[in-house]
């Protein structure tokens, strides 16, 4: 294997990207998730993809729509205001059942907001993402290793899913380096070959296919989307991910993702140092959530810590996940401010953190 | 063992370039590594800060609030951070761009006219490196066949040629 080399997680990202068999990528730039258009820009074109920036996320995504239709792994990225400018997009790609992977690199909001790092788009992205009964897969990195292991995962579950799957990150991913390195992965079902639902023309050879999410008869709509919730009940019930540590005997168990669960656990880490009985929880899968994995990790616990760089929004997650059988608490900052592993350790201390 | 580092200065000065040398030093000493920049609308002229963590075990936050080494090259930054090094840390200050004191007696103060060093040996523009150098021998993390590797990776194949340059800045630093 290649030694390890120190890269920017949004560089990883995309790099690995290229290796999952990615061929296109429409984008439009918005930081801080820029390196990934700018690493794109000059590496698709020596592998003989596409790198197009479009005049707006709207085209992109739509870009990203047509693509997907033909059968070619294709990708695009933006951060919150522009995911929401998608939405509509993104929409259309899930009622067409097209797979494809989006990235959210997290900034501060509503609005333009700021551009350091947030996990505010919790919400947005595992619920209302855009109009409609539909889910997208969302998996939430906490390394630069993870940023580039994700993005092959989430081609090959899109593509079996026939469903778009985002990578949630935020800014202090995307910008951070670490050391990281690409394993030789399998691609599977890169092109159209057995994607038997691709319009990718047909030479007169088959029935053509057609890309839609037009139903005007109700039944057939409803058939459309049962057939469709019957798949994230098999994802639900077979593709969750999370990590737990120090579960077992822990009083509390703290539930944090992404870059704030690196944060929480530098102050779990320091709580066990002082004796305190402390866990930690992080879901990898935000949709679909690790309800049974949370489960089985708090079991034992009396109360549970949700830490976010939002105003509580996974929390939601956390309290349904348990049936509010155990007091949740919370801690949070927002707004681009990055929680400190200290003031994460006053807050379980705070909730009587037991040697 | 874990080293903390914060670089910080004015966007220019090579700070982010200094951090990136410290993390391949400790990449390529077998160690785990995280490099995390200050960014923001401030680029040219305005501040600028990295985070460097170089451990022996995985690294959790790679945020660093309380650096156990602090290099500061402007005074602003100084002012900002020099309270904020561990008790029993170390501080590195190019003298010649800071002005300002410290009653800190629980931290080791390296004062180096980095600058002005850099200047009178024709290494203009390489103050940032001949404090790396001195950080790199005060933490121990010195072996020179690993800093010289770690030199010719960050150094972009188009400034090759400043190799020699900077290997002599930071020997320069180790020696201050």
């Amino acid at each position: 294997m290649a030694e390890k080399s120190l890269m920017k997680g949004n560089e990883a990202l995309a790099e690995a990207a290229i290796r999952a068999g990615c061929k296109c990528f429409f984008g439009y730039p918005i930081t801080p998730q820029t390196e990934i258009s700018a690493y794109l820009s000059k590496r698709m074109p020596k592998v003989g993809g596409t790198f197009l920036q479009a005049e707006s996320e709207v085209a992109a995504i739509n870009m990203v729509y047509g693509c997907a239709g033909s059968g070619i792994r294709c990708m695009t990225s933006s951060s919150s205001p522009g995911i929401s400018l998608k939405a509509e997009g993104i929409s259309y790609i899930a009622g067409a059942d097209l797979p494809c992977v989006i990235i959210d690199v997290v900034r501060g909001g509503p609005g333009l907001g700021g551009i350091q790092p947030s996990q505010a788009d919790y919400w947005q992205i595992t619920k209302g993402l855009a109009h409609g009964d539909f889910h997208v897969l969302v998996y939430a990195p906490a390394s630069v290793q993870e940023m580039a292991d994700m993005v092959a995962k989430a081609f090959d579950m899109a593509d079996e899913y026939r469903m778009p799957a985002m990578i949630l990150a935020d800014g202090l991913l995307g910008q951070m380096m670490e050391p990281v390195e690409f394993p030789d992965v399998e691609i599977k079902m890169s092109d159209a070959s057995n994607k038997p639902w691709a319009a990718n023309g047909h030479k007169g050879e088959r029935k053509h296919n057609i890309i839609n999410s037009l139903y005007l008869q109700p039944q057939e709509l409803e058939d459309k989307v049962v057939e469709r919730f019957k798949r994230y009940e098999d994802l639900k019930a077979n593709h969750t991910m999370a990590v737990a540590d120090y579960c077992d005997d822990a009083d509390i168990v703290v539930v944090a993702y992404g870059s704030t669960a690196r944060l929480a656990k530098s102050a779990v880490d320091a709580a066990r140092k002082e004796g305190l009985k402390v866990g930690m929880f992080r879901p990898v899968t935000l949709w679909p959530f690790p309800e049974k994995e949370l489960r089985e990790a708090t079991k034992n616990a009396k109360k549970v810590l949700t830490v976010e760089m939002s105003m509580g929004q996974m929390i939601d997650d956390v309290k349904l996940a348990i049936n509010c059988s155990k007091p949740v608490e919370f801690y949070g900052r927002t707004g681009g401010i990055i929680p400190a592993p200290a003031d994460i350790l006053n807050k379980i201390k705070e909730m009587g953190g037991n040697k | 063992m874990t080293n903390e580092f914060l670089l910080a200065g004015f966007g220019g000065q090579g700070i982010l370039f200094a951090g990136k040398l410290l993390a391949y030093v400790g990449l390529y000493a077998g160690k785990e590594v995280s490099w995390l920049p200050s960014y923001g609308p401030e680029m040219r002229g305005g501040t600028c800060n990295c985070s460097v963590t170089v451990s022996d075990d995985p690294i959790g936050s790679p945020l660093i609030l309380e650096p156990s080494e602090l290099m500061v090259m402007n005074t602003p930054s100084f002012d900002k951070f020099i309270g904020t090094v561990k008790a029993g840390g170390m501080a590195f200050i190019d003298s010649t761009l800071v002005d300002g004191k410290t009653d800190r007696t629980d931290i080791k103060c390296f004062w180096i006219p980095a600058t002005g060093l850099a200047n009178e040996n024709g290494l203009k523009g390489m103050a940032n490196i001949i404090l790396t150098g001195k950080i790199l021998k005060e933490t121990g993390l010195d072996d020179m066949a690993v800093i010289e590797k770690a030199l010719a990776k960050v150094i972009p194949p188009k400034k090759a040629n400043l190799l020699d340059a900077n290997l002599k800045a930071l020997k320069l630093g180790m020696d201050a």
